[in-house]
């Protein structure tokens, strides 16, 4: 375990990079020390409010309520760095809780993990925090695309297609966008990189190859919400795109906005 | 140009279209009548291409009715309306691949009836495994045309589909729809080009831009 001081010694590194945009004189010494300063802080904060949510006595439906609050709290960042694309509030908590069900029930329900504060909330954050990109990235590219190519949206639409075939190759162009990167980081894994769950718990004494294990199911997790949450995202901000009736709809109408 | 009476095949009823605080068309009652080519003719702005997309239901009106051969398009399941009411666009939008796929878009079962097609847009048959990468604009248009008529439309409309097209091209894409014509599709054909409207129109509708 760290003791306080061995923390304290760490901070010695902040101290390099502080040295170094000083000598350099890139005028990063405020943000670093600001950016250093907040991560502690809020470390602290969830450290102490994680501890109460999983302690053993607590209830196990704290640690769900602590999922939920992540869940409402991703959608909303997601809203926020994609607010071109419409509704994606409610559809990423669409999404987030659609993988939220898959991955969990998948993980506990086959009992690869026992259903527990310390194993539920982690996880749930690994999946909710590693698929907040991908979903912007998924709703961003669908209204690129649509918007891009809309003579050919519009041209298979006039062919008597429905709205949904018409947006398919732009949809599937977009998921492939969103997807490619967490599919390039899975491969690289262990060789380019040792992912954080897996090195945290080597650093915690665990052995290395249940360590590995570990890594393994959470990459997989990774990978099945990525897939989840961009595809209800991709789909969703498509449909908003058109109307019942199969008309594409102006991708710069207000009315589409949040 | 000589009008003869026939049923009308569209029929547009006091049709109102504003787009952005502007009245693009402002009560404009019109009829295109069956088996003919009806010019659509006017300035930039005027409402043509608006007017192609409302009886298609690609757009529809603020108020006003547009008829189908009798029945207002709102009534109609938008998707059997454009397969019986074909759209060309003014720019060729063809899809990425072959011939083959781009008339695949149109009907992917219905193999046959693209011969049938090619032959209709004036196409040489062998282009069909040809990549639309590689074709002319003229090309690349009858493409579209031959795409639309995959559905085996009953009526066509064409929005300025030889405006970026050279005299010979559109000269092939006019016999095309002249031969349709013959064979009793009715044609809305959007252009500004005076000449082609001599050559090509049974009637005119003349349309003002809006103040």
């Amino acid at each position: 375990m760290i003791t306080w001081l061995g923390l304290a010694a760490s901070v010695l590194l902040v101290g390099i990079a502080i040295g170094i945009s000083a000598l350099l004189r890139l005028r990063l010494e405020r943000e670093l020390i600001v950016a250093s300063i907040r991560m502690g802080v809020q470390l602290a904060l969830v450290g102490g409010v994680l501890t109460l949510v999983i302690a053993d006595d607590r209830s196990i439906w704290w640690s769900w309520l602590w999922v939920a609050g992540m869940v409402g709290y991703a959608s909303d960042v997601a809203a926020r760095r994609a607010p071109q694309v419409p509704g994606l509030r409610w559809l990423a908590l669409g999404a987030f809780s659609v993988a939220a069900v898959v991955t969990m029930g998948v993980l506990f329900g086959l009992d690869v993990f026992p259903v527990d504060g310390r194993t539920v909330v982690p996880l749930a954050g690994m999946m909710v925090g590693n698929s907040m990109t991908a979903t912007v990235l998924a709703g961003r590219r669908v209204i690129e695309e649509i918007g891009d190519k809309r003579d050919q949206v519009e041209a298979r639409l006039a062919l008597g297609r429905d709205s949904r075939a018409a947006a398919r190759p732009y949809v599937r162009a977009a998921l492939r966008s969103a997807l490619t990167p967490q599919i390039e980081t899975t491969k690289a894994t262990g060789l380019v990189f040792l992912p954080g769950a897996m090195t945290g718990l080597i650093l915690a004494g665990v052995d290395p190859a249940d360590a590995v294990k570990v890594q393994a199911v959470v990459m997989f997790l990774v990978l099945g919400a990525v897939a989840t949450t961009t595809t209800v995202v991709a789909l969703g901000a498509a449909s908003r795109l058109f109307t019942p009736d199969h008309r594409l709809r102006l991708v710069d109408d207000p009315s589409l906005r949040q | 140009m000589s009008r003869v009476e026939s049923h009308p095949a569209i029929e547009l009823d006091d049709v109102v279209v504003t787009r952005s605080g502007r009245r693009v068309l402002d009560h404009l009652t019109a009829s295109f009548a069956t088996g003919r080519i009806t010019a659509v003719a006017g300035p930039s702005g005027a409402g043509k291409t608006t007017l192609l997309r409302l009886i298609n239901r690609l757009s529809v009106p603020d108020s006003g009715v547009v008829r189908y051969r009798g029945t207002d398009v709102a009534e109609l399941d938008p998707l059997v309306l454009r397969r019986r009411v074909g759209m060309v666009f003014q720019r060729p939008t063809a899809f990425p691949g072959t011939v083959r796929a781009n008339l695949a878009e149109a009907a992917p079962d219905r193999d046959g009836s693209y011969v049938t097609a090619l032959k209709q847009a004036a196409l040489d048959l062998a282009m069909i495994d040809r990549d639309t990468a590689q074709l002319s604009g003229g090309e690349l248009q009858r493409v579209c045309l031959a795409r639309t008529l995959v559905t085996e439309p009953e009526a066509l409309l064409l929005d300025e589909p030889t405006s970026n097209l050279d005299d010979d091209a559109a000269a092939l894409f006019e016999a095309a729809a002249r031969s349709l014509v013959g064979s009793g599709t009715t044609i809305v054909w959007v252009t500004h080009n005076r000449s082609q409207l001599e050559r090509v129109a049974d009637d005119v509708l003349e349309l003002r831009r809006q103040p």
